[in-house]
């Protein structure tokens, strides 16, 4: 509030001169204030996302028991016969996040590996854009791909397998954060100083060598953060799995199952007619909340690793 | 000596093989989106037509277009750049430019930084409680935007401060050294200076606002809509929605609708994405 005090003393009386001085900088001042109150918004927001989440899913807690929603094993709420169990929602979230990883985190990090140690310059300006492109693809292009072509394809390898099933949702996912785990991989690869390399390449270690045994470990930590960044990812994409999975919320590890996840009930019930304010209105709220509170927990791990791998050196 | 040649020939080997594995694992990507790419336009470019783009929606697949979703994006997308970029540079320039590093500015980076990494179905869930609900303001085109601004806004301050960042603080000293006010600086330099890499950083944003479909499913913008939005406070229906509407539905026909459809929204943020790298590899370095 120093802020508005500077700006009514700056225009309390003054000589013709000495205002015509003082203009910019009542300008600075004032521009300081309205662009402090811009970066406010950011809190606004996430304050925003508590209030709403908290009050609605509050309802919902007020007639379903917590320990039902954690602990029972079907859910049910647009059933006849309800219940309330969030397990085979966070189930089938973590069976298709766990496939998109099983893609994407080999791949990708052979990628990076190579982009940050092997390819020379003409080459990263090829490869480069390419996974930019890869990145700004809509998710509904994939949940496209995801069913109408994917999933054909494995029903011709695996013989009995349903029109919707995790397993190719998961896959397309774990091309959608390829991107994400290449370039934040890399990254940790080339912070890793070149002294290093260069002792290993002293010692008389080939590039494999140095790459594997040296630069890998060292950038360890700035390529979990990735990883778990990319899961956070993986966890809160809707459209793919929305569209591919098949909205039936059960149990199982079987990847060949149609599941449903978090995102892709909120989607459904929000598409649906059912009223505001119902019970089952408000079971979107109660699996939000879970949901951000699961993503917010990855997205801190990631950025804490990164930020001690960064103040360890990583960073030169 | 003969152990030691071998010894190198193996591991030169090994370095060829790790090169050959990585680059056929990139190559296999590249198939993908070859793939994904051609699959669309087999579906979809016997659709694309004049009637596909100046249709609504309809019952019968072949009299559908997507006219009331292409007008709802491009209102929607425009609406939410007015909202978000001069809110996102300005909260950027605040927190690069004047904020002091002490716990409020750590708290603000950290809480920016978690932003960006909440699931946009969620940003969706806090549109309809705060703007449908809340504000009153209904399934409309302000409501929209207003979800979809704050979901982009953390992606702008981001790329707007490394912008601002890379600016060398020797065109600051120069710029206080003649007696200039902060502001000033920021206005005649900074901004000037920094302008084409925060022009990439919103085309992004805006590229990923136009592909956002589950908050905008989430605070109810329709899916059957025949007719245009007359103002803010209109119904509206997005590209990608009416895309995910087709989708669902068993028809082959309509699958046909959602590739076209499809199409044009590629046309579209691949066009914007193509630009924002083409920026930033012709003004950096």
């Amino acid at each position: 509030m120093q802020l508005f005090k500077e700006v009514g003393q700056a225009i309390a009386g003054e000589s013709k001169i000495q205002k015509k001085r003082r203009l910019p900088y009542l300008t600075d001042t004032l521009v300081r204030a309205i662009l402090f109150l811009c970066s406010l918004v950011s809190v606004f927001t996430t304050l925003a996302i508590l209030a709403v989440l908290v009050v609605q899913s509050y309802y919902f807690f007020r007639e379903v028991s917590i320990i039902e929603f954690l602990t029972s094993k079907q859910w049910t709420p647009l059933f006849a016969e309800k219940h309330f169990g969030i397990l085979p929602l966070l189930c089938g979230t973590l069976l298709t996040s766990l496939i998109a990883l099983l893609v994407s985190v080999p791949l990708g990090l052979a990628v990076a590996v190579y982009l940050s140690e092997y390819a020379r310059r003409p080459i990263r300006k090829v490869i480069k854009p390419f996974l930019e492109i890869l990145a700004g693809i809509p998710t509904i292009v994939y949940g496209y791909f995801a069913l109408l072509t994917i999933t054909p394809l494995l029903q011709k390898l695996i013989p009995g397998l349903g029109g919707f099933n995790a397993l190719s949702p998961g896959i397309v996912m774990g091309i959608m954060i390829l991107p994400l785990v290449t370039s934040l991989s890399e990254d940790a690869l080339r912070a890793v100083p070149d002294s290093l390399r260069e002792g290993g390449f002293a010692l008389g270690a080939s590039k494999l060598q140095v790459s594997l045994t040296i630069v890998f470990p060292s950038a360890l930590s700035g390529i979990m953060a990735s990883i778990i960044l990319a899961l956070s990812r993986a966890v809160g994409e809707t459209m793919i799995v929305a569209i591919a999975a098949g909205n039936l919320p059960q149990l199982t590890w079987n990847p060949l199952e149609p599941v449903s996840t978090m995102t892709a009930y909120i989607v459904q019930v929000s598409q649906g007619d059912t009223p505001y304010g119902s019970l089952a209105y408000n079971t979107i709220f109660a699996v939000a909340i879970a949901l951000f509170v699961l993503t917010f927990i990855l997205n801190m791990i990631s950025f804490r690793i990164r930020k001690t791998f960064m103040a360890i050196g990583g960073g030169n | 000596m003969e152990h030691y040649r071998r010894h190198a020939l193996k591991q030169r080997l090994y370095d060829t093989l790790f090169q050959v594995v990585a680059l056929a694992g990139l190559l296999f990507a590249v198939m993908v989106l070859m793939w994904l790419l051609y699959t669309v336009f087999e579906d979809g470019i016997g659709r694309l037509n004049k009637q596909f783009l100046t249709s609504f929606p309809s019952r019968r697949a072949e009299e559908a277009g997507i006219l009331a979703g292409m007008v709802g994006s491009v209102l929607v997308v425009l609406l939410t750049i007015v909202i978000a970029v001069p809110l996102g540079i300005g909260a950027a320039i605040y927190l690069e430019e004047y904020g002091r590093k002490n716990w409020f500015s750590r708290f603000i980076e950290l809480n920016i930084a978690n932003l960006a990494g909440v699931p946009s179905i969620v940003y969706g869930l806090l549109g309809l409680g705060l703007f449908v609900r809340w504000m009153q303001l209904d399934r409309s085109l302000i409501a929209g935007a207003l979800t979809l601004s704050l979901l982009i806004m953390p992606v702008i301050i981001i790329s707007a401060r490394e912008a601002l960042r890379s600016v060398p603080p020797g065109i600051r000293e120069a710029s206080f050294a003649m007696g200039a006010t902060r502001w000033q600086t920021i206005w005649h330099h900074l901004l000037p200076i920094s302008f084409p890499s925060i022009l990439t950083g919103i085309i992004l944003a805006v590229s990923r606002a136009i592909g956002e479909t589950a908050p905008l499913i989430t605070i109810g913008a329709l899916t059957f809509v025949t007719f245009l939005p007359d103002d803010l406070r209109s119904p509206f229906t997005i590209l990608p929605i009416q895309i995910f509407n087709w989708i669902s539905r068993p028809q082959a026909a309509f699958h046909e609708n959602a590739a076209a459809g499809i199409i044009v929204l590629l046309c579209i943020t691949l066009l914007l994405n193509a630009t924002a790298i083409y920026l930033r590899n012709r003004f950096s370095r």
